[in-house]
């Protein structure tokens, strides 16, 4: 009996006659999407599974078919004659182009079995030649089989067809189902007195031969050692180091990769020519001093390395010079090579050393790469990718990351073993500390084009429409700040329902009906403050801003609008505001207390003026002067008209309203006006602490730990810059509660606030869309929304009668986008993959709905 | 929404007959925006006024239009209509006062026919252009002209003048001139945009210039600033953004980029003036032998450089309209074409200026922004960068030259950028001021050169350095060009 090895991702080709049973065989082992059939192609195409003339066309399909199942990482199983090589080998070239491996089943049955099942098929009449000739060719082909694929089968007879069976092997690299925790330890180069210390470090004990020698190791907690590879060479005691190695992995205490070096190495072990450097030589050396069956033993152990890992559920890989995205997973020659010796650009740097190809700039994964190969100063997060090589055998330091907890454990050389080509520093001249995350000002265009939308742990997938999504790009390009500050824009807010009390647009009760028909018990009211919103990120010093956002140019954070502008043209009026925000935080003692060198704050900057005052001019005071330029006049030709007595009375009286009106129009504009003079008589209200190192506060405390918060910072800021809240809580069911809190918008709104926003306090039953916040605009304030003259009875009654689905359906979109945006960052994830949800958010505000909601 | 009409006509109160409206009734005129009022503060035989009052109803402004998209801007809501005299009381008289407007008048036949002293008063006329402006258009038609502007706000005395005047006009005119002159200079001093504004409107406001406007010597002004600010009724994304950011509807919008303010005197060049012309027949207006525009020299410039370069795929990243594409497309040395534009709105008009070319050449438009690495700009023996750079605010710059010379990295990459020395020599350009309100930052020759030494060291290029226009011997020309090769 046949046993067939199939890998779990890969080309299976069938081989045989027409006749041969293939179909058949293919039914009995795979499922029908595995199956790729020629017939079928040629029905798809032509309807007639027997019309010759179509099988190009057919076989254009399959092939297509075939590549993209296997680019899309599936197991394809191609049901054709696949008689001549030249066929054949079409195939082996989409595997290979793919990078799985190909593996042949050769169905062979005596030329007059096949003859007998053909005529037994009514809607197929070959020729009487063909059989033969396929017969012919089939025995012909046999011979190129072992060239063309990774394995193949013969299967003699009907009975050996029939008794085969097929089972699935897991490719090398795949151990997902190990979760770790791990400890990915980088370049060691035959570094053993430091590898001994950082194992000891970690928490490992190690075990000894008779002769005193590390023969493994093991942590009490089970966690295992992965090694990115290039355990060999240029330093002291390779040999130590592999009888350590080798240990570990045959007790399942490590896992090891190959390295370049192991791959050379092995080839000379073997016999075969390498060009023999430096390195390579004190190797050979050393372990010319080992017994034979050590030897032995490294040969094994060498030759069996892989080339990666993918583990933790494919959420981690492993690769001696790293993986890019599309090589994951798969093994091909290509994939070895770039697994182990890295891409080139093909050009050489000053000291004659290839330039590397930067893979990791570009990566977009979702697995975290962890690898080594180029000796750096400190490891760096690049997009989801840290390399490890700390340059031990140089003089560096071995490093190890603890897996997930993405903490950097190093242990310094304890002198330089090997003098390094290029100095460590020359690698990458603007090193900052160990972990800090290298993120460029430059994102891709795929990053934002062509979305298909940006998947939310809150909504799922929002979409994002095209047209927008080009308004947002330009908007972004032209105007919006370095993407590495733009972390977060604020979603949009939806009103309360319409008010039906006399002379109200909007009042409170209609909010906590809201609320209470969504089964909340507590909401807070927050005084909403007139001026315009501001996002402030505030890093404690320029060293944090390098570390984690890439900053690198000594500023310290940004101040930015709702569409990612600079709230400030001038930078140094930013670094002021900073400077205040960042002297409030530390007197409140809330880095220490959050455990975070850097906040994001969500605001409101005062006075409206300072950054609307193009838009007062051109149409709220431009109304107002029109107003106060045509409303006398008119009064005074109506008076002239009643004197001569025309009847003009209504008119009149209506003029003299309207009057009124506009003044209180002008009024409600002009509150929220005034002169500034640099930052004095600026005021910004911080009532959100969005985020900090680790934690989205905007997702893990509720509204009060966020006021409270905000009115400390107040009351730490001795500038005078930082302005309080003011808030209250209702408890929903309380009648008295709801109408203090109603008597306390009145008396704000009348004073000229502009009015409050009533946010959700407690957990909010699961399943129900609850609006994140609910805004009440006052009386006065809604003239400069809704005109001068809304408050009047009949104009009221229209306004009333306003949609606010899509304003509601948006607010929780862009919700959904901006804690999307901040759960990324906190997480430390790539820029790319916060700049996703950032950019949706400006992307849907460009969608059409009502302005004035 | 006030227009009083006042003669001192003898008997005065024949204004009456010549309106076609009573002087002692109060009449109302519903208007689809509103009601439309006419009364008479006096009547007396020796000074008669007419009112015409309009009281808009801002809320039905609104929703006359479609229920179905309520996609209108804050300033369609919040708006100077129901106070200003705008188009909208244009359109009240011309529906008021139709018969007037024609110059018939049964009752009193010679009286439509003569000239008789009147005054005219609009106590809000929005004028953008200032006093001066609506001296400008009707000083020349026989009017005694006197323009007051109204203060912004005389709480903020510092904000200044708004764009109103109060405006009385005296003279001795047929009255049915004065009416037509009213009605159509209206919208022109207001130039608001026309959201309420039909197709057919406009035509007749065009037709109610006749006998006057083709002699008015600022005919291509009034004209094109009344065709000018037509727009679409829906905003457009970027106004939605421009909103979000607290700024007025069209701040994000780019007006073209061919940029070259007016030497002392010269005529302003604008989109709208083709309209004009076709409107009112131009003959002989523009000077004799109009120097070669600045825009022009800068393209021959660049193609002549590519040319050198042997650069026959280029990529022009900020195409614009499309100019320089056009141009390379007509040239058959150039075989492979691309442009891209971050504006939606250039890239249509590029897309149809290309399609029209009969050229071998393949070429492509595409959206792309040059903050973003972009594998479509690849493969290009060279880049066009003209006029761009002084586009991007400075701390963005960086980000570009990585797309531009670290990724794309094309063979040839050619960059102009104004030199801000030569301003001087434009008298219409206040001296603080730049080309082009979108320019984030204009460059002396010297920080040009020294970007451009950077960059080029930074990205292993070499950099020369070209005049484009006249090189002054003080100042230098108006455009220089950075050429990196590698």
């Amino acid at each position: 009996m046949t046993e067939i090895t199939i890998p779990e991702l890969g080309l299976v080709v069938l081989v045989g006659v027409s006749g041969s049973g293939k179909s058949h065989f293919a039914r009995k082992h795979f499922t029908p999407t595995q199956v790729v059939s020629s017939d079928r192609c040629r029905a798809v195409v032509s309807d007639d599974e027997n019309d010759q003339s179509a099988t190009g066309d057919a076989f254009e399909l399959l092939h297509f078919i075939v590549a993209t199942r296997l680019r899309r990482g599936l197991l394809t199983v191609v049901d054709a004659t696949n008689l001549q090589p030249r066929n054949r080998q079409q195939l082996v070239r989409i595997a290979k182009d793919h990078d799985v491996p190909a593996v042949a089943i050769v169905l062979k049955v005596p030329l007059k079995v096949a003859q007998e099942r053909n005529a037994a098929r009514p809607d197929r009449c070959l020729p009487p030649h063909v059989l033969p000739r396929q017969h012919r060719e089939l025995r012909h082909g046999l011979k190129s089989l072992s060239r063309e694929f990774h394995r193949h089968y013969v299967l003699d007879g009907v009975e050996e067809i029939d008794a085969a069976t097929v089972v699935y092997a897991k490719a090398r690299h795949d151990r997902r189902e190990l979760t770790g925790p791990f400890d990915i330890i980088g370049d060691v180069h035959g570094c053993r007195p430091e590898l001994e210390t950082l194992l000891t470090r970690l928490g490992y004990r190690i075990e000894r031969d008779a002769d005193g020698r590390a023969r493994g190791a093991r942590h009490p907690e089970g966690r295992t050692a992965v090694f990115v590879g290039d355990l060999v060479d240029r330093g002291p005691d390779t040999p130590g180091v592999l009888r350590l190695v080798m240990g570990m992995v045959e007790t399942g205490d490590a896992l090891c990769v190959s390295g370049n070096h192991e791959d050379k190495l092995v080839r000379a072990l073997r016999g075969r020519k390498v060009k023999i450097s430096h390195g390579l030589a004190a190797s050979l050396t050393q372990l010319e001093a080992e017994p034979e069956e050590f030897r032995d033993r490294v040969r094994t152990f060498l030759g069996d390395l892989v080339s990666h890992y993918m583990l933790d559920g494919g959420r981690l890989v492993v690769a001696h010079a790293g993986l890019k995205e599309k090589y994951q997973g798969r093994s091909s020659g290509r994939v070895r090579a770039f697994a182990l010796y890295g891409d080139t650009t093909g050009e050489t740097d000053e000291y004659g050393l290839p330039v590397r190809y930067p893979w990791a700039e570009d990566y977009r994964g979702r697995a975290m790469v962890v690898y080594g190969h180029t000796p750096i100063p400190e490891p760096e997060w690049v997009n989801n990718t840290i390399c490890l090589d700390t340059g031990c055998v140089f003089g560096g330091r071995l490093t190890a990351l603890r897996y997930p907890e993405r903490e950097l454990v190093s242990v310094p050389a304890e002198r330089v073993w090997y003098p390094p080509v290029r100095p460590l520093e020359a690698a990458a001249p603007d090193a900052s500390a160990a972990g800090a995350r290298r993120e460029r000002d430059v994102l891709k265009i795929s990053d934002v084009h062509d979305l298909n939308g940006v998947r939310t742990s809150l909504l799922g997938r929002v979409a994002v429409r095209e047209e927008n999504a080009l308004a947002a790009l330009e908007v972004m390009s032209r105007f919006a700040i370095d993407p590495r500050w733009l972390v977060y824009l604020p979603p949009t807010m939806a009103p309360a329902a319409a008010s039906s009390l006399p002379g109200y647009l909007e009042h409170p009760a209609e909010a906590f009906e809201a609320y209470r028909g969504d089964g909340l018990e507590r909401v807070v009211c927050e005084e909403k403050h007139m001026g315009s919103r501001a996002i402030a990120v505030v890093c404690r010093d320029a060293g944090t801003a390098a570390d984690r956002f890439g900053v690198d140019d000594g500023t310290t954070g940004a101040l930015y609008t709702r569409t990612g502008r600079a709230f400030f043209r001038d930078p140094a009026r930013t670094e002021e505001v900073l400077d205040r925000l960042r002297d409030a935080i530390g007197a409140a003692g809330l880095w220490d207390e959050l455990g975070t060198g850097w906040l994001v704050l969500d605001c409101e900057l005062m006075p409206w003026s300072v950054k609307a005052m193009d838009l007062i001019r051109t149409q709220y005071a431009a109304t107002a002067a029109a107003a106060r330029a045509a409303l006398p006049a008119a009064t005074a030709a109506l008076e002239r008209a009643a004197a001569r007595g025309l009847d003009v009375a209504d008119l009149r009286a209506r003029t003299a309203r309207r009057a009124g009106n506009a003044a209180a129009f002008r009024d409600a504009y002009a509150r929220y006006c005034w002169t500034v003079d640099g930052l004095e008589g600026v005021r910004l209200a911080p009532f959100q602490i969005l985020a900090g190192e680790g934690t989205s506060y905007a997702a893990a405390r509720d509204h009060l730990w966020h006021l409270r918060i905000a009115d400390r910072l107040a009351a730490a800021d001795p500038s005078g810059l930082l302005a309080p809240t003011a808030s209250r809580v209702v408890e929903l069911a309380s009648e008295e509660s709801e109408a203090a809190v109603t008597e306390w918008w009145l008396d704000l709104t009348e004073n000229g606030g502009e009015g409050m926003v009533v946010k959700p306090l407690g957990s909010a039953p699961a399943g129900g869309k609850v609006q994140p916040g609910l805004k009440c605009r006052g009386r006065e304030y809604l003239r400069i929304i809704y005109g001068p003259d809304y408050a009047d009875p009949e104009n009221l009654e229209r306004l009333r009668d306003r949609g606010l689905g899509r304003k509601r359906a948006l607010a929780l979109r862009e919700h959904a986008l901006g804690m999307e945006a901040l759960d990324r960052l906190t997480a430390g994830e790539p820029l790319w993959r916060v700049h996703q949800a950032v950019f949706a958010v400006l992307a849907l505000e460009c969608e059409p709905v009502d302005p004035r909601l | 929404m006030l227009l009083t009409i006042t003669t001192t006509a003898e008997p005065a109160t024949d204004l009456g007959f010549l309106l076609h409206k009573h002087p002692d009734r109060v009449q109302r005129f519903p208007q689809s925006f509103g009601t439309a009022h006419v009364f008479y503060p006096e009547a007396d035989q020796d000074r008669c006024t007419a009112a015409l009052m309009l009281e808009i109803d801002p809320i039905a402004l609104v929703r006359t239009r479609r229920r179905d998209t309520p996609d209108f801007s804050l300033g369609q809501y919040v708006n100077d209509r129901p106070y200003a005299a705008s188009s909208l009381l244009a359109s009240a008289m011309a529906n008021v006062f139709r018969t007037a407007l024609r110059g018939r008048c049964d009752a009193r036949p010679e009286l439509a026919a003569s000239a008789i002293p009147l005054e005219v008063a609009l106590p809000a006329l929005p004028c953008r252009g200032g006093p001066g402006l609506a001296e400008e258009l009707f000083a020349p038609l026989g009017w005694r002209v006197e323009a007051t502007p109204v203060p912004l706000d005389p709480g903020f005395p510092e904000w200044g003048d708004s764009r109103y005047v109060s405006l009385t006009l005296r003279g001795t005119l047929r009255l049915a001139a004065a009416l037509n002159q009213v009605y159509v200079l209206l919208p022109v001093l207001d130039q608001a945009k026309h959201y309420w504004m039909s197709p057919q409107e406009v035509d007749k406001l065009i037709r109610a210039g006749e006998g006057w406007l083709a002699d008015h010597p600022a005919r291509t002004t009034i004209v094109r600033r009344y065709l000018a600010n037509r727009r679409g009724l829906v905003r457009s994304a970027l106004g939605r953004l421009a909103e979000a950011e607290d700024a007025p509807e069209d701040a994000l919008d780019r007006g073209p980029i061919d940029e070259e303010p007016p030497a002392a005197g010269a005529a302003d060049e604008t989109a709208g003036a083709d309209v004009a012309d076709g409107v009112v027949e131009a003959d002989g207006e523009l000077p004799a032998a109009p120097p070669v525009p600045l825009a022009e020299r800068r393209i021959a410039a660049v193609l002549e450089v590519l040319r050198q370069e042997g650069a026959t795929s280029v990529i022009d990243l900020g195409c614009g309209s499309g100019k320089l594409l056009k141009r390379m497309l007509a040239d058959p040395f150039f075989t492979r074409v691309a442009g891209t534009d971050v504006s939606h709105r250039a890239l249509t008009m590029a897309r149809r200026a290309l399609q029209a070319v009969r050229t071998n050449a393949r070429w492509t438009v595409f959206p792309g922004a040059l903050t973003y690495a972009d594998d479509r700009f690849h493969g290009y023996d060279a880049a066009v960068l003209m006029e761009v750079i002084e586009h991007i605010d400075p701390p963005r710059l960086p980000a570009v030259e990585r797309v531009v010379f670290g990724d794309a990295r094309p063979r040839v990459v050619v960059v102009t950028t104004p030199n801000v020395e030569y301003n001087v020599r434009y008298a219409g350009l206040a001296s603080d001021a730049m080309r082009h309100p979108d320019h984030r930052f204009e460059w002396t020759r010297a920080e040009f050169r020294a970007w451009t030494e950077k960059v080029a060291r930074t990205h292993g290029y070499t950099v020369r350095h070209l005049p484009v226009g006249e090189d002054d011997p003080e100042v230098g020309p108006p455009t220089q060009m950075g050429v990196f090769t590698r």
